[in-house]
C-alpha cells in the first residue's frame, strides 16, 4: 500500500516556549517528524512561537511561522497556506489542543483540512476523562473508580463514598498542572478551587489512589492496517503517586515477570487499538506487584516526554515513524532507519539498561517548595546507558550535575517519606549507614530490587577501602558505574592518578552501539555508550573531524538554546564536509538524535567521559564555546590536558570570567564599567558597598545565569545576604557591583574572527536595569537607544572581543544610563539570545562562528562590517515557571527565573512585542479591569497609563493611594486586609484581567504584593511587575486594539515595508 | 533505629568473595573468561542467542533449547526468581546458560528458589560477568557453532582450554537425536473437556497444553514416536504437531507418520510447522543464526497484516518443494524465511513461531481458537 498521493503540503504545529512540563523533546519530534515528511515529498508548515527550535528552522521546513499558538493565528495561517492536511500529535499537549480546538470552530472543515494520523475521535477518547473511562469499561481494563466532576458539588459527592487520600486532576492540561494528592479535606478543597480554574474545559478527574503501587509505561506504535507494535516499556522506580516526568525511570522494566510484562502489553495493544490511534501512543499503568492485580492510569494519544526518552533509549525514532504512518503508510512498508536493512515493523531489543533521571530547578528557585508529586517541576532530565542498572545509574547521577546532594541525618527519613528531589541522596546515604532495605521500601514505596541495587551501588565503596587497589576493584568499581574522581574521593587520592592507574591496568572504557536489536543484526547508524567490557564497537575514522560538547539536561539558565546552536555547529561541520562527534546526555533534545552528528556518544559530560572519547577517536580539536556552562566548565581541564580547544582560547575565556582580570582589560581599552569590587568575608563587602554606594548588585563567582544574584539597598541586607545566601571564602569571592538604576539594559550577539567582529544585533531590553538578561524581553533593533549610543556599543563590542581574541561567538551586556554606556559583562561563547537574533535576522550565527573556528575569515563568507538591516521589529517574550512552584515569587531580579522563550515579529515594535507575550501563553485582554498597585516611585509615572487604558474602555481599578495618583474615574479597592472590595477579592470574582503590580525595593517581598501576585498566577492574569514593561505593554495594546495582528512567514519579514 | 545488623555484616564482603570461574570456548577457538555460577560442570552444546527481555524461566525450560548453549542478549538476569508458574517443562533443558549480570537476591511475590541455586540442583553450568553482546556478535557473523562451557571448582581452568576446545569441535549437533531425549514416555492426558486432541510430543512446550486446556480440549500428549495407528487409538478430533529441538532432518519417518493423519485436522508448530513441510514435499535447511526472540515480525500474507512474535528455531522450511496442494501463509518480514504454511483445502496449517508465547508477546493465541474451531 503506496503511502497518499492527496496529501502534499502539511502543517506541524509545534509546542511553543519551555515550560516545566513541555520542554525540547517536542522540538525533537517535531524536526524528525518535518524531516520524514519531506523523505516522501511532502511540503511542510510549521508554525510555533519558540525561535530556539531546530523545526522553525528553514533547512528542516519549507515554510516557517513563528507565531503566537492560538486558534484565530492557525486559522489564518490554514486560510493562506491552504494544506492539505495538519498533524497534531508533535507539539505536545499545546499542539493537541488546538487542533481540538480548530476542529471544534469548524475551521479544519471550512479550509477542508485533514487531522492527520491520530484523529479527533481517537484524541477525545483518550483525553476526555468521561469517554475514556466508557470506553476501559467497555473494552473490561481496570480503572481506578473516579468521577470527571464538572462541579464542586460532583467531586464532594465522590469523596464522600471514598476514603483520602484522592488524586485530581484537572482535564485537558499539560504535566499535571493544577493536579494533586488530596489526603485530607482542606487539600481536597484547595485542590478543587484550582482544578477547576485551570481546566480549559472546568472538569477534574476525582480519582481513587493508587498510591504505592509500582508505575510502568507502555510507548507503543499503530498503523492504519491495525498493525501494532510495542516500542518500549519502562518502569518507574519512584511509585504511583510522584508524576512520571518527576520519576527516576528505567528501560526496560526490571521487576516484571515475562507474563506480567506480556498482560500489560497486550492491555496497551487492546487500547491502542480501541482507541484507533494511527502514530505513537504512551500508555500507562499502575501494577500492584504484591496481588498482580493493575489498572490503566492514563493515555497521551500522541508522541511525549516518555516517548523521546523512549526513541533515545532504543534508537527507534518514534517521531519519524509516526510521521509517516499519517502518510498512510504501514509500519512494515517503512524501514528502521538504524540498521537501515530490518523493517521498522518490529519491537527493539534492548542489551543494555537505561536510566533517566530528573532536573529539578530548586537550586535556581529555592522558596518552592522541593516536595515531589503528581505536577511536574522539574524542567529537564539525564539519561544514561550501562551494561548493568548500577553502571546506568551512576553514569546518570553524574550526568544531572547537582551540585548540593548532602542530606543532613535527621532529615533523611522526611526526604523518603514525603519524597524530594533529593530523595534519592537520602537513600544511598541510608544504606551507606546501614538503614534496612525493607524499611526504606516501606517508606518509600520503591520497590525492594531498586534498593538492593543502590545497595550494591554503594558497597563499591566499602570494597574500595577494604581490598587492596589493584585491577581487580577498579574494574569492579568502573563496571558499577563509579567515576575516577569518586573513586578518588573514596580512597583519598587525585582523580588523576586514579586514570593513569586505570590506563596502566588496562581498565578502560569500549564503546557498545545502540542499535535497536541487540546485535542480533548489523546496524549502521554510529550512536554509542561506554561501558567496560572486551569488545569495542566504535572503529573511528581517518577522516576530519571536531567534537562537540553538549550542555546535558535542561536547567533555568541552560535551556534548549544552547542545544539548538550545539545543533547548529554540528550542521555546519557537515556542511564543511568536516566529521562532527557529539556527546550528550538530554533525551529530550535535537542534539541526541542519532543524525544530527556523524557519530553521538551519549554520555556523562564531565572531564574524564569527555577525555576517554577523546582519547579514542581523536579529533583535531574540540568545541565548548555552545554547550553552556557545562562546556565551558570543562574546557580548562582539557586543555591543560593537551586537548586543542578550538575556537576562543581558555586565556580569553578566563579574562571574560575573572572580575579582576576584566577590570583591569576594561581599563586598559577605556571601556566604562559600573563600579565593582569583590569581598572574601563580610567586613570587605561592607567596606566595599560603603566605597561604591547603595543600591549594589551581589553574586558569587562563577555561576550559571545569576544564581544567587540579588540587588541590596542597604546594610542590613548584605548581612543576611553574606550570611544567608551565599558562602564566601578567599576561594570563593562575593562580586559586588554598582547597581545603575533607571538605566536601559541591551546586549550583542556576534561572531568574532582575530580582525574582526560581525555583530548580529544589539537587543534591548524592554525591563529596566536589573532584571536577568534571560529573563527580559529584547527587542531587535534599538527602540529607545541612540544612535550614537548604538555605534559606541558596536566599537566597545569589537574592542573588547578583539583583546579577548575572540574566535567564534560572543555575547557582551550593556547597561545604559543618560546615554553613558557601562560594560556589565562578555562571554566568548554562544549565548541564550543566539538562536532568538539568528531567526529575528535571518542570519545563521552559530554557523559563521563555527565557519570561523574551522580558519574561514568573516570577509570570506559573507559576514560584512554592518550589522544585518531588519525592515521590521522582532521581541523575545519570555516564560516563567512559577505555576508549577507553589510558593514562589513571580518577581523578577537579576537571578534568572525563566524556562522559555517566544518570539514576535512585526514592522511597529508594540505590536511585535503584543505578539511576543500572545506567544509566550499570555492571556493579553482586550477589554475588562486593570488593577494598578504601585511602588512609591512608579506610581507617580503611571497617570498616563490609566489614561489611555480607560480611553480603550478598560476599567482601572486601585487603592485609593494610588488612585490619587492616577486620575479620574478609578474604582477604588481597599487594601487586602481592610476588606472587600479588595484586588484578591475582585480577581476572583473575575472583574480583573490584567495586574500591573511593582514591588517594593529588595527581596524582602511585601506579603500583599506575594499575595496578589500568587492570585494572578493561579487566575492566568497576567501580573506586569516592571514598570516599564507596564508601559510598554498600554503601549502595545493600544496598537493593536481593534486591528488584526500582523502574520508573516518568516522569510518574510520586514518585506512589505520593503517593497 | 533500622539499623539491619545481619545485612550490614553480610554485606561486609566482597559481592564476589569465593566465586567460581568458568570458561565459555566457542568451536573456532574464541574464549570468553566469567564467573561461574549454578553447577560446577563441563558441557557442551551449540551456541545460540535470544534476543527476549523478559522469561529467562520460561526459556531454561523449554525443551527446544536441548542440546543447546544459551546467551542472553538482554544483560540482566533472575531479577524477579523462578516459580512453577513459569515452567515449559518440568526442568531445564538447555546445556549451559550465558549471561552478562546475575541477580542474586531475587525479588517476586512468587519467587521461590533463585536461578543459580535451581541451575546448580539441576546440573546446568552457567556463566556470568562477560561481554555477552561479543558473543552475540561473534554469532551473528560467523553463525551458530558448537561450544563448551564449564564451572571450575578450583582454578580458573586455563588447563582445560585445550580440552574444551576438542570437545566443542567434536560434537555435531544435527546429527543427535534431542527429541528422544525430551520427549515424554508414555502418553499421558491433560485436562477434561468435550473435545480431545492428540499432541505428538517432540519437546513441547506446556503453554500448548495449557491453551488447548483453557479452551475446554483435553489434550493426549503421544510419545514422539507414536505411531498414526496409536495416536487414531485415542479417537482424536484433532493433532497437534509441537515444538521441539534438533535438525527436522532426522524425522522424516515423522513427517511420514503425519502425513497419515491429514483426514484429520492438523496444527503444526516450530519443529510442527518443520516436520509438516516435510510431510508436504518440501525440505528444510539450517538458519546462519537462527530467529530466537520475541520480537520478530511475521507478515500474514492472507490478512496483509504483521504480527509480533516469539521465535525459537535455528531451521527453516524451504519454499520451493512444497506441494502445489499447500501454500505459504506468513513470510518473516525480516529475512522473508518461511514462517507458516497451510494445506489448500484440507484443515492442517502449521506455524513456525510460537502462539503460546511463554515467553513473549501474546498476539498470536488466536490461532488456538482458530484451531479449536476446526475440530
Amino acid at each position: 500500500m503506496p503511502k497518499r498521493s492527496d496529501v502534499k503540503k502539511v502543517l506541524v504545529i509545534g509546542s511553543g516556549p519551555i515550560v516545566i512540563g513541555q520542554s525540547a523533546e517536542f522540538d525533537y519530534s517535531g524536526s524528525q517528524a518535518c524531516a520524514s515528511l519531506r523523505q516522501e515529498g511532502v511540503k511542510v508548515v510549521v508554525v510555533n512561537s519558540n525561535p530556539a527550535t531546530i523545526q522553525t528552522d528553514k533547512e528542516i521546513a519549507d515554510i516557517v511561522y513563528i507565531e503566537p499558538l492560538r486558534a484565530d493565528f492557525l486559522e489564518r495561517i490554514i486560510a493562506k497556506e491552504k494544506p492539505d492536511g495538519i498533524i497534531a500529535t508533535m507539539g505536545g499537549q499545546t499542539g493537541l489542543n488546538l487542533a481540538v480546538e480548530l476542529y471544534e470552530k469548524g475551521v479544519l472543515e471550512k479550509y477542508g483540512v485533514e487531522l492527520l494520523g491520530t484523529g479527533i475521535e481517537a484524541i477525545e477518547k483518550a483525553e476526555d476523562r468521561g469517554k475514556f473511562r466508557a470506553l476501559m469499561k467497555e473494552i473490561n481494563e481496570p480503572i481506578p473508580d473516579s468521577i470527571a466532576a464538572n462541579t464542586v458539588e460532583e467531586a464532594e459527592g465522590f469523596a464522600k463514598k471514598h476514603p483520602f487520600p484522592l488524586i485530581l486532576r484537572p482535564a485537558y492540561t499539560l504535566g499535571g498542572t493544577g493536579g494533586g494528592i488530596a489526603r485530607n479535606r482542606p487539600e481536597f478543597e484547595a485542590l478543587l478551587e484550582l482544578g477547576f480554574t485551570l481546566s480549559p474545559t472546568h472538569q477534574i478527574l476525582v480519582e481513587e489512589s493508587v498510591l504505592g503501587w509500582g508505575e510502568f509505561e507502555y510507548e507503543m506504535m499503530r498503523d492504519k492496517f491495525d498493525n501494532c507494535i510495542t516500542i518500549c516499556n519502562m518502569e518507574n522506580v519512584d511509585p504511583m503517586g510522584v508524576h512520571t516526568g518527576e520519576s527516576v525511570v528505567v528501560a526496560p522494566s526490571q521487576t516484571l515477570s515475562d507474563d506480567e510484562h506480556q498482560i500489560l502489553r497486550s492491555a496497551a495493544i487492546k487500547i491502542i487499538r480501541a482507541l484507533g490511534i494511527e502514530g505513537g501512543c504512551n500508555i500507562q499503568f499502575a501494577l500492584n506487584q504484591k496481588t498482580g492485580e493493575y489498572i490503566v492510569v492514563e493515555v497521551n494519544p500522541r508522541l511525549s516526554r516518555s516517548s523521546a526518552l523512549a526513541s533515545k533509549a532504543t534508537g527507534y525514532p518514534i517521531a519519524r515513524v509516526a510521521a509517516k504512518i499519517a502518510l498512510g503508510l504501514g509500519l512494515h512498508e517503512i524501514k528502521n532507519a538504524v540498521t537501515k536493512t530490518t523493517p521498522a515493523a518490529f519491537e527493539p531489543a534492548l542489551d543494555y539498561c537505561v536510566v533517566k533521571i530528573p532536573r529539578w530547578p530548586f537550586d535556581k528557585i529555592p522558596e518552592s517548595s522541593r516536595v515531589i508529586g503528581t505536577q511536574m517541576k522539574s524542567t529537564g532530565e539525564t539519561m544514561a546507558i550501562g551494561r548493568t542498572f548500577e553502571e546506568a545509574f551512576g553514569k546518570a547521577l553524574r550526568s544531572v550535575e547537582m551540585k548540593k546532594t548532602k542530606v543532613e541525618k535527621q532529615d533523611w527519613e522526611r526526604h523518603m517519606t514525603a519524597p524530594t528531589d533529593l530523595r534519592l541522596y537520602a537513600i544511598l546515604d541510608a544504606l551507606r549507614a546501614g538503614w534496612d532495605r525493607k524499611k526504606i521500601s516501606e517508606m518509600t514505596n520503591i520497590h525492594l530490587w531498586f534498593l538492593d541495587r543502590f545497595a550494591d551501588y554503594v558497597d563499591v565503596e566499602r570494597s574500595l577501602k577494604r581490598e587492596v587497589f589493584g585491577r581487580e576493584v577498579l574494574l569492579e568499581a568502573k563496571r558499577m558505574g563509579y567515576s575516577d574522581e569518586q573513586i578518588a574521593a573514596v580512597i583519598g587520592q587525585e582523580a588523576e592518578m586514579v586514570r593513569q592507574m586505570r590506563k596502566k591496568h588496562g581498565v578502560l572504557p569500549v564503546y557498545k552501539m545502540v542499535d535497536t536489536c541487540a546485535a542480533e543484526f548489523e546496524a549502521k547508524t554510529p550512536y554509542y555508550y561506554s561501558t567496560y567490557e572486551s569488545e569495542n564497537e566504535s572503529v573511528p575514522s581517518e577522516k576530519r573531524k571536531v567534537l562537540i560538547i553538549g550542555s546535558g539536561p535542561i536547567r533555568i539558565g541552560q535551556g534548549i538554546e544552547f542545544d539548538y546552536c550545539c545543533c547548529h555547529a554540528a550542521f555546519a561541520l557537515r556542511e564543511m564536509g568536516i566529521e562532527s562527534i557529539m556527546v550528550n546526555n538530554n533525551p529530550e533534545t535535537v542534539s541526541t538524535d542519532f543524525d544530527t552528528s556523524d557519530r553521538l556518544y551519549f554520555e556523562p559530560l564531565t572531564y574524564e567521559d569527555v577525555m576517554n572519547i577523546i582519547e579514542h577517536e581523536r579529533p583535531e580539536g574540540v568545541v565548548v564555546q555552545f554547550g553552556g556552562q557545562t562546556s565551558i566548565n570543562l574546557a580548562q581541564k582539557l586543555s591543560m590536558n593537551g586537548v586543542k580547544i578550538l575556537g576562543t582560547q581558555m586565556d580569553g575565556i578566563d579574562v571574560a570570567e575573572d572580575r579582576e582580570k576584566f577590570k583591569v582589560l576594561l581599563h586598559e581599552l577605556g571601556i566604562r564599567q559600573p563600579e565593582n569590587g569583590t569581598a572574601t568575608n563580610l567586613e570587605e563587602a561592607l567596606a566595599v558597598a560603603e566605597r561604591i554606594g547603595y543600591p549594589i548588585v551581589v553574586r558569587p563567582s562563577y555561576v550559571i545565569a545569576g544564581r544567587g544574584m540579588m540587588i541590596v539597598y542597604d546594610a542590613a541586607e548584605m548581612k543576611k545576604y553574606i550570611g544567608e545566601a551565599v558562602d564566601v571564602s578567599e576561594k570563593k569571592p562575593v562580586l559586588i557591583d554598582k547597581y545603575i538604576e533607571r538605566a536601559i539594559e541591551c546586549e550583542i550577539d556576534g561572531v568574532a574572527d582575530s580582525e574582526h567582529l560581525f555583530v548580529g544585533g544589539i537587543m534591548e531590553h524592554v525591563e529596566r536595569a536589573g532584571v536577568h538578561s534571560g529573563d527580559a524581553n529584547n527587542v531587535v533593533p534599538c527602540v529607545r537607544l541612540k544612535k550614537e549610543v548604538q555605534k559606541q556599543i558596536l566599537d566597545f563590542s569589537e574592542k573588547i572581543a578583539l583583546a579577548l581574541e575572540t574566535v567564534g561567538a560572543i555575547n557582551i551586556q550593556y547597561v545604559v544610563q543618560d546615554d553613558v554606556v557601562f560594560v556589565l559583562e562578555a562571554n566568548p561563547r554562544g549565548s541564550r539570545t543566539m538562536p532568538f537574533l539568528s531567526k529575528a535576522t535571518g542570519v545563521p550565527l552559530v554557523k559563521l562562528a563555527m565557519q570561523v573556528i574551522m580558519g574561514k575569515k568573516l570577509k570570506d563568507i559573507g559576514a560584512g562590517a554592518d550589522m544585518p538591516k531588519m525592515n521590521h521589529y522582532a521581541v523575545k517574550g519570555v516564560v516563567f515557571p512559577f505555576l508549577k512552584l507553589p510558593g514562589s515569587d513571580t518577581v523578577l531580579g537579576p537571578e534568572m527565573k525563566s524556562t522559555g522563550e517566544s518570539m514576535g515579529a512585526d514592522e511597529q515594535f508594540p505590536r511585535a512585542f503584543m505578539k511576543a507575550l500572545l506567544g509566550a501563553n499570555l492571556k493579553i485582554p482586550e477589554s475588562g479591569g486593570v488593577a494598578i498597585s504601585l511602588k512609591d516611585g512608579d506610581k507617580e509615572r503611571a497617570a498616563p497609563l490609566a489614561v489611555a487604558l480607560q480611553k480603550m474602555g478598560f476599567d482601572v481599578y486601585a487603592t485609593p493611594s494610588t488612585a490619587m495618583q492616577l486620575g479620574k474615574d478609578i474604582i477604588l479597592l481597599k487594601k487586602i486586609d481592610e476588606g472587600e472590595p479588595n484586588i484578591l477579592s475582585e480577581i476572583k470574582k473575575g472583574k480583573i484581567h490584567l495586574v500591573f503590580n511593582t514591588p517594593k525595593k529588595g527581596k524582602v517581598a511585601s506579603t500583599d504584593g506575594f499575595r496578589i501576585r500568587r492570585a494572578c498566577l493561579e487566575h492566568g492574569i497576567p501580573c506586569i511587575t516592571n514598570f516599564e514593561a507596564c508601559e510598554a505593554l498600554v503601549s502595545a495594546i493600544e496598537h493593536s486594539h481593534g486591528k488584526q495582528q500582523s502574520l508573516e512567514r518568516v522569510e518574510d519579514y520586514g518585506m512589505a515595508k520593503k517593497k | 533505629m533500622f539499623l539491619d545488623l545481619k545485612n550490614f555484616l553480610a554485606r561486609g564482603f566482597s559481592r564476589h568473595d569465593g566465586e567460581k570461574q568458568a570458561l565459555l570456548v566457542l568451536s573456532d577457538g574464541t574464549v570468553f573468561p566469567g564467573r561461574g555460577f549454578g553447577a560446577s560442570a563441563r558441557k557442551v552444546g551449540e551456541a545460540v542467542f535470544t534476543t527476549n527481555m523478559t522469561g529467562y524461566e520460561e526459556c531454561l525450560t523449554d525443551p527446544s533449547y536441548a542440546g543447546q548453549i544459551l546467551t542472553m542478549t538482554y544483560p540482566l538476569i533472575g531479577n524477579y526468581g523462578m516459580s512453577r508458574d513459569w515452567c515449559e517443562s518440568s526442568k531445564m533443558h538447555v546445556e549451559g546458560y550465558v549471561i552478562r549480570e546475575l541477580c542474586r537476591e531475587p525479588r517476586h511475590v512468587k519467587s521461590g528458589k533463585s536461578l543459580q541455586r535451581r541451575m546448580e540442583e539441576e546440573g546446568v553450568p552457567g556463566i556470568w560477568g562477560l561481554d555477552t553482546r561479543a558473543v552475540v556478535r561473534k554469532i551473528r557473523s560467523s553463525g551458530v557453532m558448537p561450544a563448551c562451557i564449564a564451572v571450575f571448582d578450583k582454578g580458573d581452568g586455563t588447563a582445560e582450554k585445550g580440552e574444551m576446545l576438542e570437545l566443542a569441535k567434536k560434537l555435531d549437533y544435527s546429527k543427535i537425536n534431542f527429541v528422544e531425549k525430551v520427549s515424554i514416555g508414555k502418553a499421558t492426558s491433560f485436562g477434561r473437556g468435550r473435545k480431545r486432541v492428540v499432541l505428538i510430543d517432540y519437546g513441547v512446550k506446556m503453554g500448548i497444553v495449557r491453551e488447548m486446556n483453557k479452551r475446554g480440549v483435553e489434550v493426549v500428549v503421544v510419545p514422539w514416536n507414536a505411531s498414526a495407528e496409536e495416536i487414531l487409538a485415542f479417537s482424536p478430533k484433532g493433532i497437534i504437531a509441537c515444538n521441539g529441538p534438533g535438525d527436522p532432518a532426522m524425522l522424516m519417518k515423522q513427517s511420514d507418520e503425519l502425513k497419515k493423519l491429514f483426514h484429520l485436522p492438523i496444527f503444526g508448530i516450530c519443529l510442527g510447522n518443520q516436520l509438516l513441510g516435510q510431510a508436504a514435499g518440501a525440505k528444510t535447511y539450517k538458519l546462519k543464526f537462527g530467529h530466537r526472540g520475541g520480537n520478530h515480525p511475521v507478515m500474514d500474507l492472507r490478512e496483509k497484516k504483521v504480527i509480533i512474535t516469539t521465535q525459537n528455531h535455528g531451521y527453516a522450511v524451504d519454499e520451493k518443494g512444497l506441494g502445489k496442494e499447500w501454500r505459504v501463509t506468513h513470510t518473516n518480514l525480516t529475512d522473508g524465511t518461511v514462517e507458516g504454511i497451510a494445506h489448500k483445502e484440507l484443515p492442517i496449517f502449521a506455524v513456525q513461531y510460537h502462539p503460546e508465547a511463554n515467553p513473549g508477546p501474546c498476539d498470536s493465541k488466536y490461532l488456538f481458537d482458530r484451531f479449536v474451531a476446526m475440530i
